[in-house]
């Protein structure tokens, strides 16, 4: 059995979402885990979800970043242990330098929820192996603050590390202006780190995890949490 | 400085009179601002509670009815519903963000105070024209507000309703109704039943901000409202959130006895009113007070509004745990006194005594008696002449679905997280209820209507085909409707005109619920919305927000086309009833005619009829008829579902013949149902066996809305030209205003 800890911050809104989903696949090993009892590095993975931890004041996630439960994280992600960031959490691993860039706020300067398309530009990641290169995922955004910044070489240095590893796309499965929702550079929606085993995303798989709730009836998000989990049974057995 | 200073208390002479006698004595300031705080209108009810208790409250499934923080429904299983309106009128139409954001966080202290968990919003909202930069000013604040608000608590907005109207141009309606889950065990009252429990207030500090906010909502709006930006509240959503859980975990541990939100009249109100629930007392020391400033005054102190605070009743024996838990989710706490046995509130500042008074005396303001006289301009309205028929019925179309009152809301809804929580399975835009999954394994439906227009026109027949649209919005999802709360709000309530458009309001809703078997289990009535100044009122405006519920199997149901070559049948008899029409009101600039009437008879029939069809899995996509008439319904349809349709309009089931009448009346309760062509019949049938009049109308095809009179085209307009018309107006308004 494998241990999943969802960390969670005061303001975090996406953590019961997250245990919901992730208990569906390992119901016994998932765990929720109130920020401050995270001190020693025992699980297998870990995964940050979204909200607003403190209430976004200063910035998105800046004041979580600095939670002590982030050297946990930080030990984990040395070990090769996947760590995945979702929407505020995402911007808690950036904030905490375990992710490249800076997460700024949208460019229509409003909260923007909505279903978006997003390709999967990698498989090598413990988040996207049991997906396709190339493959089209629908998956919902909800954030004020989600517009992904680097500047352009930093950005080409992504892309040849292969760190790129979703990006918002039309029904064309290109992406372009109009299906990026936020004025992310490139259309990214989901980067990870050199070694691939940090992750952080914009998008809520969780809220397209089940089929009821997509309109079209598919999950979607699934992938990237059966991917994770596989990962670690692979590294388990 | 101190907000308040020694002067006349805001209350009629007869109010004045009657506390000195009740007391026996000259009260003291701090008790003379109490007694405004609590029997201001806002909280007191006394214009509105002899009426409101001729409303149905009762049935099998309801738990708490009226008179406490939110109606309880039990939905089965151990499970309970908890749903509440409220208003934040004053502090929107002064502060728009504020407002609209302290609103949201109002009602949801109101479903959370039950011990329950808030799981959805829903924003019924009215202002002036779009044409006024400050109509647009006030409606992108107000979504930024409850935008703000609602993501940052992380409870989703998954609908609402928008009116726009020039009564509302000074005086705009911001309602938000909060809908909550929780286990029937681990219900909370605000009740203050066993004297020895301690009383703690938690959440936030207590500052000036609000400061007679609940007497600011108690009078009308005029040009020094502006310099009262005291008595609006600062939200604060992150400790909101932190409450919530630490709340949420308290009551799962079962340490809370008894607890309330701190909302309008602050203290005076939520001390009062826990003790005189229980006829206990309270002993208070308002120096065990956090406050956020130095030099607070026990009267500042007592009707203070600040925000995100609650009032909890604990054993002594629970103390321990529960500051373990505030202390967890780092909730600021202070225990300010204890329940006593004697019926007095007793209100000290160390060693002095400030108030001294029964707490059924304070919770308890005398009934103020309104008269009622019917105005001269409703007969003078409902006879309007009808206007010619209009030239180019094309434009017509195009000129209603651009309308502001139907045009596509996604501006506003994708502002608002309508999924985080994981249970929207119908979303905003996509159906007629918003649909939501629970943890039983049964969904619920829950919808919100208002309709200014008709109410106007017709303060009974307007208010009943509110209802008679919210019930229709449920079943056209499959839903069994279980419960409604009624939000009313008018002028001023000693203008016996105003107040008889109120009474035909209560008396419409008594005669729906009867008519129907659902019980109303809490409401909120809001008066003085009305312009000093000009001494304008806004239109009548009830607001009905409806729950229901779904079996697990019935199927998700939009209201967007499916599959070419279906059915489109259409249930209900059109009337020539264009009073309060978008049509009307929009194209032809006229403010009058007949408002539709339903037949309260066969109300309970009709309803339940669709609801079976739709459970029975016989229905496509369903769409009840509302703003705009049956063209409106299925270009609504059309456009959601990309997909056009052939209509014959000489099949609708109708006591009419112009063209017009038939097109754009807004004769209630009407659905539009999609149905594949071989259950066509069977749908057809189960009409007949209830006497409910259906037919056959057209099919979906093509890319083009197409409506036909025997042979000859009517309304040809390609599918992507409605489209553009309906998705694109709000957005274009707000963004180019921008």
């Amino acid at each position: 059995m494998s241990k999943v800890a969802v960390i969670q911050y005061p303001g975090s809104n996406c953590d019961l979402d997250a245990l919901e989903i992730l208990q569906k696949i390992e119901r016994k090993g998932t765990e929720l885990v109130w920020h401050k009892e995270l001190k020693r590095e025992e699980y297998d993975a870990y995964v940050l979800p979204g909200g607003f931890s403190y209430g976004d004041y200063l910035r998105a996630g800046a004041i979580a970043a600095t939670s002590p439960s982030l050297t946990v994280v930080r030990e984990a992600a040395d070990k090769n242990k996947p760590v995945l960031g979702i929407c505020n959490g995402f911007q808690i691993l950036v904030e905490a330098g375990l992710l490249p860039g800076a997460v700024l706020r949208n460019s229509g300067l409003r909260f923007v929820c909505t279903w978006t398309r997003l390709r999967v530009e990698t498989t090598r990641t413990p988040f996207t192996r049991l997906s396709e290169k190339g493959e089209t995922l629908r998956i919902p955004i909800a954030h004020g603050e989600g517009r992904y910044y680097l500047d352009k070489n930093e950005v080409q240095q992504l892309e040849q590390r292969e760190q790129i590893v979703l990006r918002y796309v039309n029904d064309q499965n290109e992406p372009s202006d109009d299906s990026n929702p936020n004025g992310s550079v490139d259309n990214i929606a989901g980067i990870c780190n050199e070694k691939g085993n940090v992750m952080g995303l914009m998008p809520h798989p969780e809220r397209a995890s089940l089929p009821i709730l997509s309109p079209d009836g598919q999950a979607y998000g699934r992938v990237i949490f059966d991917s994770m989990l596989k990962s670690l049974n692979r590294l388990s057995a | 400085m101190t907000v308040i200073q020694v002067q006349k208390p805001n209350l009629t002479n007869e109010e004045i009179r009657y506390a000195r006698n009740k007391l026996g004595r000259e009260p003291t300031q701090v008790e003379w601002a109490m007694l405004e705080a609590q029997w201001s209108e806002h909280c007191s009810y006394k214009s509105s509670k002899l009426l409101l208790k001729l409303l149905p409250s009762k049935g099998p499934r309801v738990l708490v009815g009226p008179g406490f923080d939110a109606g309880v429904i039990d939905i089965g299983d151990g499970w309970v519903a908890t749903l509440h309106i409220e208003s934040h009128n004053h502090p929107s139409a002064i502060d728009p963000y504020g407002g609209a954001a302290t609103g949201v966080g109002g009602v949801v202290r109101d479903i959370l105070s039950m011990g329950t968990r808030p799981i959805a919003l829903l924003d019924p909202l009215r202002f002036g024209g779009l044409e006024t930069s400050h109509s647009r000013w006030l409606l992108d604040n107000v979504v930024r507000g409850i935008a703000d608000y609602g993501n940052c608590i992380g409870v989703p907005t998954v609908g609402g309703e928008v009116e726009f109207d020039p009564s509302f141009e000074r005086n705009c309606l911001v309602d938000v109704v909060c809908l909550g889950l929780g286990r029937k065990t681990k219900l909370v009252l605000a009740e203050a039943k066993h004297p020895g429990d301690l009383v703690y207030l938690i959440g936030g500090s207590t500052g000036r901000d609000g400061i007679r906010g609940a007497s600011f909502a108690s009078n009308p709006l005029n040009e020094r409202s502006e310099s009262e930006r005291s008595a609006v509240q600062v939200p604060d959503p992150f400790t909101k959130k932190l409450i919530i859980e630490a709340v949420l975990e308290a009551a799962e541990a079962g340490v809370i006895h008894g607890m309330k939100d701190l909302g309008g009249g602050g203290l005076s109100c939520g001390l009062s009113e826990m003790a005189a629930k229980a006829g206990t007392g309270m002993e208070i020391d308002l120096d065990l007070l956090r406050t956020r400033e130095p030099d607070m005054e026990p009267a500042e102190i007592m009707i203070s509004e600040s925000q995100e605070r609650m009032i909890l009743i604990v054993r002594p024996v629970d103390e321990g745990r529960l500051r373990g838990i505030l202390d967890k989710w780092e909730v600021g706490y202070s225990r300010i006194g204890q329940v006593t046995k004697n019926g007095i509130l007793l209100i000290k500042r160390g060693q002095n005594i400030v108030a001294k008074a029964p707490a059924r005396f304070v919770a308890e303001a005398p009934v103020i008696p309104r008269a009622s006289r019917k105005p001269l301009y409703i007969d003078e309205l409902a006879r309007a002449p009808e206007p010619p028929l209009p030239q180019d019925l094309n434009e017509t179309l195009l000129s209603l679905l651009s309308s502001p009152n139907i045009c596509s809301r996604d501006w506003i809804y994708r502002q608002y997280d309508f999924e985080v929580g994981l249970r929207t399975i119908l979303k905003p835009g996509q159906g007629d209820a918003s649909v939501l999954r629970l943890p039983n394994g049964k969904t619920l439906a829950v919808t919100t209507d208002g309709n200014s227009k008709q109410a106007y026109l017709d303060p009974y027949w307007g208010t009943i085909g509110i209802l008679s649209e919210t019930f229709s919005n449920l079943v056209a999802t499959g839903a069994e409707p279980v419960a409604i709360v009624d939000h009313l709000q008018y002028g001023d309530p000693g203008n016996p005109e105003v107040y008889w458009t109120f009474r035909e309001a209560i008396r419409a809703i008594k005669d729906y619920l009867n008519a129907v078997k659902v019980p109303c289990v809490g409401g909120k009535v809001s008066f003085y919305n009305e312009d000093s100044d000009t001494k304008t009122a806004i239109k009548p405006s009830p607001v009905i927000a409806a729950l229901g519920l779904r079996d697990s199997k019935t199927a998700k149901m939009g209201s967007a086309f499916r599959a070419e070559g279906d059915d489109l049948l259409i249930a209900g008899t059109t009337l020539p009833e264009l009073g309060g029409s978008e049509y009307y009101e929009r194209v032809e600039g006229l403010v009058g005619g007949p408002v539709p009437r339903v037949n309260l008879k066969n109300e309970r029939t009709i309803m339940r009829t669709i609801s079976g069809l739709v459970k029975a899995g016989l229905v496509e996509s369903a769409h009840d008829v509302s703003k705009g008439g049956l063209a409106v319904g299925l270009a609504e349809m059309a456009i959601q579902g990309q997909r056009g349709f052939t209509v014959v309009i000489d099949e609708v089931p109708t006591k009419t013949d112009r063209i017009d009448r038939l097109l754009f009346s807004e004769s209630k309760p009407r659905f539009i149902l999609e149905s594949k062509p071989k259950n066509t019949l069977r749908i057809l049938r189960r009409m007949r066996a209830a006497k409910i009049k259906a037919a056959k109308i057209g099919r979906v095809q093509g890319n083009r809305l197409e409506f036909a009179q025997e042979s000859d085209p009517l309304i040809t307009i390609p599918l992507k030209v409605a489209t553009e018309s309906w998705s694109g107006a709000l957005r274009k308004t707000m963004e180019a205003a921008a």
